[in-house]
């Protein structure tokens, strides 16, 4: 039914046949506020009793900015690898059949349904320098589990999932009719994936990378095990949430969730800015 | 909506001009398998390697603790709690949010999406911050003798905001792609707005509720890091099964600790397992809600 084009004033609900929306609506509202945006509105609460300096203040103590150096710098690197190689698994779960494919394609939901901690001891133990994959890298020169890199590993491995899922459905509808006219037209298997192939699924791609950057700058139990969590070196923002927490150092605790908080604010807006521009320039998310 | 699961092209043929060359495919599928298997996978064997590293007897004695089996009934409590209420407020929102239309509908859904978009964290942290000693409701709740941080109902509580989106996010894209054209016949026919719902409604989105209970159970038995927060570690009282896995770790009890550990590993192998099985057999019906999670 066509919306008549004039009408005195917009109707919070447009009407419907269709009954339960004052029960449905007022039970979503009362939960969302209970259990999700009340406690929220409290930590901003405490937050803004600090004040900005206050916030300041904790975020350049020398502890927790480089607690956020790390947990920033570390996921945006782990993001990094993890939308290279989910792009080319992506691809290869889409394009290519071989035997075994789709226990492959299961494999990657692996890190959404493996709980952190039990990631966390098992990527611990494989790359300590008495395991499995730790002892190849002492060889090499790599130490792994207790620096940086265990942190770029469990962040890699938690990130990864984000990164393929976003990408593989648009590679799914890609209409093979412009690869082929493309071919046609003259350009080679590599120009046509550069050029024709790949720039629609930039989107996908970057919000892939926002996704497995946000989740990798907020992770907790798939790091804390391998990072050794040093002071300085190896230490996480979330980490140093639990640490002040424990200390009883609430207003500390709150400045650095304020500040994770406002990252991933920014990411999800980036997400959404995206999003918006991709759908003005072809036309799908 | 676009999805990872519609239906499949047939495979291209060898020297198609859509394809790449049959090297460069071997290599390229080369480089993703090498990949998942040492990323992935190789933690989820050396979880059961380890478990098993001294045999059944050591395996088992892990569970016949008094501590890892108050673990295991806690885990169980609090998932029994958190997922028939994220059921009930998914099935909720996304009849409100699905069938109707009304102004502000996508901050609703965006603020239903927030928990995930939250470090685990942060989200043990804001309940400390309303229901702990120093909280807004401390001097109350202790007036009161009511404990909620370091007892069960804040590891509930925690446990339902981590999991809050799982299965409204999966619902809801569902029922706006179903429309409502045949709750409106059912209702025309004279059923009430409750018989249409359960026989019109609920059959069209059982799988995809189940697929998303799925993960949202996964998820709440798993929850390490929002647990951790409020959970005060209190051996026996609130210890759930990833926190007990953390506890033994630290206290170099290896066997132990990925013996419960591969009980979770367990959980995730089943979940992962029905999970594709539902991708596989409704791919339709799951498709809509699949993107991310």
């Amino acid at each position: 039914m066509a919306e008549p084009p004039l009408r005195p004033r917009r109707r919070f609900r447009q009407p419907s046949v269709i009954p339960g929306f004052g029960i449905t609506f007022g039970y979503t509202l009362t939960c969302l506020g209970i259990i999700v945006l009340l406690p929220l509105a409290a930590l901003v609460a405490r937050a803004s009793g600090l004040g900005l300096w206050g916030i300041w203040a904790v975020a350049t103590d020398p502890r927790v900015a480089s607690a956020l150096r790390v947990s920033f710098g570390v996921s945006l690197l782990a993001a990094l690898t993890a939308s290279v190689f989910g792009f080319l698994i992506a691809w290869v779960l889409t394009r290519y059949r071989f035997p075994g494919r789709k226990i492959v394609d299961a494999v990657v939901d692996l890190p959404f349904a493996l709980p952190t901690a039990v990631a966390g001891i098992a990527l611990a133990s494989l790359y300590a320098p008495n395991g499995l994959v730790g002892e190849q890298l002492a060889k090499l020169g790599i130490e792994a589990a207790y620096t940086p890199v265990g942190i770029y590993i469990a962040m890699v491995f938690i990130g990864l999932p984000f990164a393929v899922r976003t990408v593989q459905p648009l590679i799914e509808e890609i209409d093979k009719e412009i690869e082929e006219a493309s071919a046609t037209l003259g350009a080679d298997r590599w120009h046509t994936l550069i050029k024709v192939v790949v720039p629609p699924l930039i989107p996908a791609v970057l919000t892939g990378f926002a996704l497995a950057f946000a989740r990798g700058v907020g992770e907790y139990g798939s790091i804390i095990f391998i990072a050794g969590n040093l002071p300085y070196v190896s230490e996480i923002a979330p980490l140093l949430i639990v640490i002040k927490l424990s200390e009883f150092d609430y207003g500390g605790a709150c400045a650095i969730a304020t500040i994770m908080l406002g990252i991933s604010f920014v990411t999800l807006l980036a997400i959404n800015l995206i999003q918006a521009w991709s759908r003005r320039r072809f036309g799908y998310v | 909506m676009s999805s990872a699961l519609a239906t499949t092209r047939p495979p291209a043929r060898a020297g198609s001009v859509v394809t790449e060359g049959l090297a460069v495919r071997a290599l390229l599928i080369g480089i993703a398998v090498v990949f998942l298997a040492l990323f992935l996978v190789l933690p989820l064997v050396t979880v059961f390697i380890q478990a098993f590293a001294k045999g059944w007897s050591a395996y088992l004695a892990a569970f016949s603790e008094t501590d890892a089996r108050s673990a295991i009934r806690l885990t169980l409590l609090t998932a029994a709690i958190a997922v028939p209420f994220n059921l009930v407020f998914g099935v909720m929102a996304s009849w409100a949010i699905a069938k109707f239309e009304f102004r502000g509908k996508n901050l609703l859904v965006t603020l239903i999406d927030l928990p995930f978009s939250v470090s685990p964290v942060v989200s043990g942290l804001i309940y400390v911050l309303v229901f702990g000693a120093q909280g807004f409701l401390g001097p109350w709740l202790l007036a009161h003798d009511i404990q909620i941080i370091f007892a069960v109902p804040g590891i509930v509580l925690a446990t339902i905001f981590v999991t809050f989106p799982f299965v409204a996010r999966q619902l809801i894209p569902l029922m706006q792609e179903q429309g409502t054209a045949e709750e409106e016949a059912a209702l025309t026919l004279g059923a009430s707005g409750w018989h249409a719902f359960r026989t019109v409604t609920l059959p069209n989105i059982r799988w995809g509720l189940l697929y998303s209970v799925l993960l949202c159970n996964a998820r709440a038995m798993g929850e390490f890091g929002a647990v951790s927060v409020v959970s005060g570690h209190i051996r026996g009282l609130t210890n759930t099964l990833p926190l007990h896995v953390e506890i033994l770790y630290n206290e170099y009890n290896f066997v132990a600790s990925f013996a419960v550990a591969s009980l979770l590993a367990g959980l995730a192998l089943v979940t992962l397992l029905v999970k594709s099985l539902l991708e596989w057999r409704f791919s339709a019906e799951i498709a809509a809600g699949a993107r991310g999670h």
